[in-house]
């Protein structure tokens, strides 16, 4: 990856329309760019989709990528957030080995960083946790791969701070 | 929204189909029946408005619409079916997306509740044209089906113009519903901007004035958005040099002495050279495409950059521009003609006056020039010889090679929406096909097509469609046994080695033409080509295929080869 290669989050309204989702990762497999995370839902008005896309790349080819997502006649509006402040989180459920002494030491740390079990067996622990996504990645490595059984994140969801809105 | 036709008692959606093409004003619709279509089918034959024309394979019949689109300001209207009469008429779809011609296509699609269960001709045809069409949508609702065709054709004719997909279920053409034409549509999601920016307007006016080298660069957005007069007025009124790409021949009269003719890896010594040392640049409704920058770290290295394009996509995509103008061509150079009036400075004269004497010094190189001796027929002879008998007003379409390139370099054009061409994509077949639409848009003009053996080949079957609908078209082959522009890459690049390049086991084109029941003519000596030309264009009611033997190792000149700049051309 290119040096000047910067981590963007762009977010996008779109029509909430079947085949609206292709639209974008064609564009993305057909023109080489990269998608590190993609989430989507539709929107308080549920004819809208409001898509969460991560991507990299230097200032140039992410004007190409919103130029050419502009371009979609399915694509209402898009900002890329991290153009100015705002508010990133993931959220992650993890499944995590708890026997012996590490069932104690697991819950100490999941609630130093604000984890809740969501679910207990004699063996595991299923935690529920929000916040960056180096927050997450970092209570990964405090647990260790001997510990961590399973993880699913949903990808980052970001909002711009203050007044600067993405909305019809 | 309003409706413009009446409300009535519920019709099929095949008779909603129909009268929504009639409502569009649509004259001719391309194409080719199927069981998925048979509704429409049914409905077509019940009325006569729009004209059917029967094609004899589903790829002619996208680019006989776009021959049609691409000599008037209408679009051109496909019908096919599902399955095998959509994966044809795929490469036509691709090659309109890249030449950004206004299509609206519509393919049959299996019955909505078979969908996905890999029914008798069923593909994905969404899926497989979504990255070659601007838009697509399929039809899951007869109550959807008049609005869907009314923005079909507002999309594929607004901003910057594509092909655009209806993909109709074929149960979705037998429901009924009440028949209701909207007048306009609204996209919420698509709001092209025509209107350039004035601010940007007046500031590339003054880097335009200040220009001591400038060249005028323009492109196939000319030729789409009918704006070769304001073209003509605005080069007229600066004086400047205009140089148009192989897409917007025509925008700008070849025959004018502002005129340095065409750029790019084919293009005249003069244009290129002008390019390369010109201090400012203005790009009008073209796209900076691969085939006439050359090598991109050494294009227009002393230029300032003025961009004007309504795709903003297409701004800063490959080279990065001083001064973009997203807007339509048309509208904005209305605009910069309004401010240049409004203002008392003029171009620096004495810098102008060296600046032509510099081109002139490039003109003086001659790079056109070919040996006309010889007792075997030059292919750009033939082209210069259709040029001087036409008046240089004839409709020219072509197919893809050697002969393109000696069409464009040696028929200059001084009209717009003469000469249509596969530019983006380069799809041999294109010619005969574009051809018809052309003819049936302009029934009574003198239509040519350029082509090879290899090209004519690739859609020779549309010889009996014009033979049903009595297509007078002019075919000059310019038969050179060889693919000819593939064999010339074999023999710079590849030290010869001739692979796959000889075109073996020709058929008699002469009969072929005759067993469609045209008239088909031989060509051999260079002394026989005007008078054979002369002849076919005065049987004003037939079709002529000419078959000339030309030159076998006759190579296309001047050439900027692969990696090299503008300035780095070879001449003969
Ligand atoms: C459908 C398709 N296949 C392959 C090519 C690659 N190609 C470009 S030019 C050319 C040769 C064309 O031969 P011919 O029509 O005889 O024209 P000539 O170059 O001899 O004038 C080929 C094979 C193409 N452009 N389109
Ligand atoms: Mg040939």
């Amino acid at each position: 990856m290119d040096r000047n290669s910067d981590r963007h989050i762009i977010s996008i309204l779109m029509e909430n329309e079947s085949g609206a989702l292709s639209r974008v990762s064609g564009l993305f497999s057909a023109r080489g760019y990269n998608i590190e995370a993609l989430t989507v839902a539709p929107t308080e008005d549920p004819s809208v989709s409001r898509m969460t896309l991560v991507t990299r790349g230097t200032e140039q080819i992410i004007e190409q990528i919103t130029k050419q997502l502009n371009k979609l006649i399915d694509v209402i509006k898009l900002l890329d957030l991290t153009q100015d402040s705002h508010i990133e989180r993931e959220h992650m459920l993890i499944k995590v080995r708890a026997t012996g002494s590490a069932r104690e030491e697991v819950k100490r740390m999941a609630d130093i960083f604000r984890g809740t079990v969501v679910d207990v067996t004699d063996a595991s622990y299923i935690i529920e946790l929000t916040g960056s996504p180096s927050k997450l990645d970092a209570f990964i490595d405090t647990l260790g791969a001997k510990l961590v059984l399973e993880t699913v994140r949903s990808g980052p969801l970001a909002i711009a701070r203050g007044g600067r809105r993405l909305a019809i | 929204m309003s409706s413009s036709a009446s409300a009535g008692d519920p019709i099929t959606g095949a008779e909603i189909f129909v009268r929504s093409l009639q409502e569009q004003g649509v004259e001719h619709l391309f194409g080719y029946p199927g069981g998925a279509v048979l509704h429409i089918y049914d409905a077509l034959y019940k009325q006569d408005k729009v004209q059917h024309v029967l094609v004899r394979h589903e790829q002619a019949a996208v680019h006989a619409a776009e021959g049609y689109a691409k000599s008037t300001d209408k679009p051109g209207v496909v019908l096919v079916t599902s399955g095998p009469g959509a994966t044809n008429a795929v490469t036509g779809i691709a090659d309109a997306y890249m030449d950004s011609v206004p299509l609206v296509v519509f393919t049959g699609q299996v019955p909505l509740p078979l969908i996905g269960n890999d029914a008798f001709q069923e593909v994905d045809t969404i899926g497989i044209t979504r990255p070659c069409v601007k838009h697509n949508f399929l039809v899951k609702d007869v109550k959807d089906l008049a609005t869907t065709i009314k923005k079909a054709f507002f999309i594929a004719t607004s901003g910057r113009p594509g092909p655009v997909v209806v993909d109709i279920p074929k149960d979705v053409t037998a429901h009924r519903c009440v028949f209701d034409y909207p007048e306009a549509v609204e996209v919420r999601s698509y709001n092209p901007n025509v209107k350039g920016h004035p601010g940007q307007i007046k500031r590339a006016v003054d880097l335009i004035l200040s220009a001591k080298r400038p060249m005028i660069y323009t492109g196939g957005g000319i030729i789409l958005d009918h704006a070769a007069a304001e073209l003509t007025e605005f080069a007229r009124i600066l004086g400047y040099p205009v140089t148009n790409t192989l897409m917007g021949l025509g925008g700008f009269p070849a025959s004018d002495k502002l005129s340095v003719g065409m750029l790019g890896m084919h293009g005249t010594y003069e244009a290129n050279m002008g390019m390369h040392h010109s201090d400012v640049l203005i790009a009008i409704g073209a796209r900076f495409d691969d085939r006439v920058t050359g090598n991109i770290e050494k294009f227009c290295p002393h230029a300032k950059i003025v961009h004007v394009d309504i795709d903003p996509a297409s701004i800063s995509k490959n080279v990065k521009v001083d001064i973009p103008i997203v807007g339509g061509v048309k509208s904005v150079l209305g605009d910069l003609i309004d401010v240049l009036k409004s203002t008392a400075e003029r171009p620096d004269a004495d810098a102008l006056a060296a600046w032509w004497e510099q081109i002139d010094e490039w003109r003086s190189a001659d790079c056109l020039r070919f040996d006309r001796d010889g007792d075997v027929i030059k292919p750009q002879f033939v082209v210069e010889t259709l040029w001087k008998l036409t008046e240089g007003d004839a409709f020219v379409t072509s197919d893809v090679g050697q002969h393109q390139m000696w069409a464009a370099q040696y028929y200059p054009f001084d009209k717009p929406n003469r000469w249509i061409n596969s530019g983006g994509l380069g799809t041999m077949g294109f010619g005969m096909p574009s051809a018809m639409g052309v003819q049936f848009a302009h029934p009574d003009a003198t239509v040519c097509t350029i082509t090879g053996e290899g090209s004519i080949q690739m859609n020779i079957q549309e010889l009996s469609t014009c033979r049903q609908y009595a297509l007078p078209l002019k075919i000059l082959n310019l038969n050179n046994g060889y693919l000819g522009m593939v064999r010339q890459w074999q023999e710079f690049f590849y030290q010869g080695r001739y692979a796959m390049s000889y075109m073996e086991s020709l058929p008699d084109f002469v009969k072929l033409a005759e067993a469609y029941g045209h008239v088909g003519m031989q060509i051999e000596k260079p002394g026989d080509v005007e008078g054979a030309i002369r002849e076919a264009l005065a049987m004003k009611d037939r079709l002529v295929f000419m078959n000339f033997l030309t030159d076998p190792t006759e190579n296309v000149y001047p050439m900027i080869p692969a990696g090299a700049g503008q300035n780095e051309m070879i001449l003969i």
